[in-house]
């Protein structure tokens, strides 16, 4: 990997791991703007793509930031997004949970949690619609994603069927 | 594939159970958990959990199986991980990580959860790559990442309804979602102005109420 794209994984990384704000699911979108309209390091059904193996394997969601670093630069790119991604905001919580006694009822961190709660809920949407504008097939996306919320909501299917049926749908229609 | 645990578990007991015992004390765990073994738990955690839901997962897991951390101190560290920047389940994996085995049981949790799942994605997403040729392989792709879209959206309306707490919490989830998806401002800019806004208010109302 040559220094540049190292320096780019970490710039795009390390920032968005210090403001995930309620999780992984809420910087998806900030990741689309920087490899997808600014650095151009793929397409938007590319990144689509990878956001879908990231759902259907196994483990934590933000794994894409690995998928990323791999598509951009193989392992070596998959090892240094993943550090980027998950080491700053791990530290930072490992020093939480070691040195501090924060008690998470304490009203400060009843606010944190109160306050951050809207931020993130906007961010996790503008995720998804930023997904949804990007994704191939046009309606038949929109159609099936709402169609899985659908189903999920009323508890029609598991997670990993609904994939399954998604995919199915597209082979048939797509 | 074994049963999917409700992944709403943890987060709609955490307040509740929480606030039932605000003064309960991390405990010791009873013995001293090996490396190799927080490494393979979480290794299989990581492995086995698809489709979100991991939190569940390690409540039934490494409290309710294992007792390798009581309930309440667990719940303490969830909604911290919340909180705090970060994928939720890897802080948690932090949390309890520290509290088996100190530094290295957390930097063997975090390497259990991350590491075999992430060589799992990488080799699903090279399978893919084989196949690429075919059109098949990008309507499956498609499929898969519209329903997968489908999944968040889920959690997205679950987390919007639960932080509509006021008129300005829904303002401020607006705000945000126009200034990321509308606009497509970067996401430092909107966090570093909407959070402090969002925090002092709440920490506000806290004290008002």
């Amino acid at each position: 990997m040559d220094l540049n794209t190292f320096l780019r994984l970490l710039a795009v990384f390390v920032p968005l791991s210090l403001l995930s704000v309620g999780g992984g699911q809420a910087v998806v979108a900030d990741i689309h703007r920087q490899v997808v309209t600014d650095l151009g390091w793929m397409t938007d059904g590319q990144f689509v793509d990878l956001f879908a193996v990231s759902r259907m394997a196994p483990g934590p969601g933000s794994l894409l930031a690995a998928l990323v670093g791999w598509r951009v630069s193989g392992w070596t790119g998959a090892l240094v997004a993943s550090l980027a991604f998950f080491g700053p905001s791990s530290l930072l919580f490992f020093a939480l949970a070691r040195f501090w006694t924060i008690h998470p009822r304490s009203r400060l961190m009843q606010a944190v949690e109160q306050g951050l709660a809207p931020v993130s809920s906007g961010l996790v949407l503008a995720t998804i619609f930023v997904l949804l504008a990007s994704a191939d097939g046009g309606w038949l996306a929109w159609v099936v994603a709402l169609m899985s919320t659908l189903a999920l909501v009323n508890n029609l299917l598991g997670p990993f069927a609904l994939l399954g049926l998604g995919a199915a749908v597209f082979l048939v229609l797509g | 594939m074994p049963p999917q645990p409700d992944p709403a578990l943890p987060e709609s007991v955490a307040p509740t159970s929480v606030a039932a015992e605000p003064d309960a004390q991390p405990q010791p765990a009873a013995c001293r958990v090996g490396l190799t073994a927080i490494f393979l738990a979480f290794a299989k955690i990581g492995l086995t959990a698809f489709g979100g839901g991991i939190g569940g997962w390690m409540l039934r897991d490494f409290v309710q199986i294992k007792h390798w951390i009581d309930e309440a101190d667990f719940l303490n560290g969830l909604a911290l991980s919340q909180s705090f920047p970060g994928t939720n389940v890897v802080n948690l994996s932090i949390w309890i990580g520290n509290r088996l085995r100190g530094t290295l049981g957390a930097v063997a949790a975090v390497a259990g959860l991350v590491g075999p799942s992430l060589v799992a994605a990488v080799a699903i997403l090279a399978v893919f790559d084989l196949f690429t040729d075919f059109k098949m392989t990008h309507q499956v792709l498609a499929g898969i990442g519209a329903a997968a879209i489908g999944l968040s959206l889920q959690m997205g309306i679950t987390a919007a309804r639960r932080s509509a707490k006021s008129i300005f919490s829904v303002v401020m989830m607006a705000l945000v979602f126009v200034a990321v998806f509308v606009f497509r401002l970067p996401l430092p800019l909107v966090v570093a102005i909407a959070a402090p806004v969002s925090i002092a208010v709440a920490y506000r109302q806290k004290q008002e109420g």
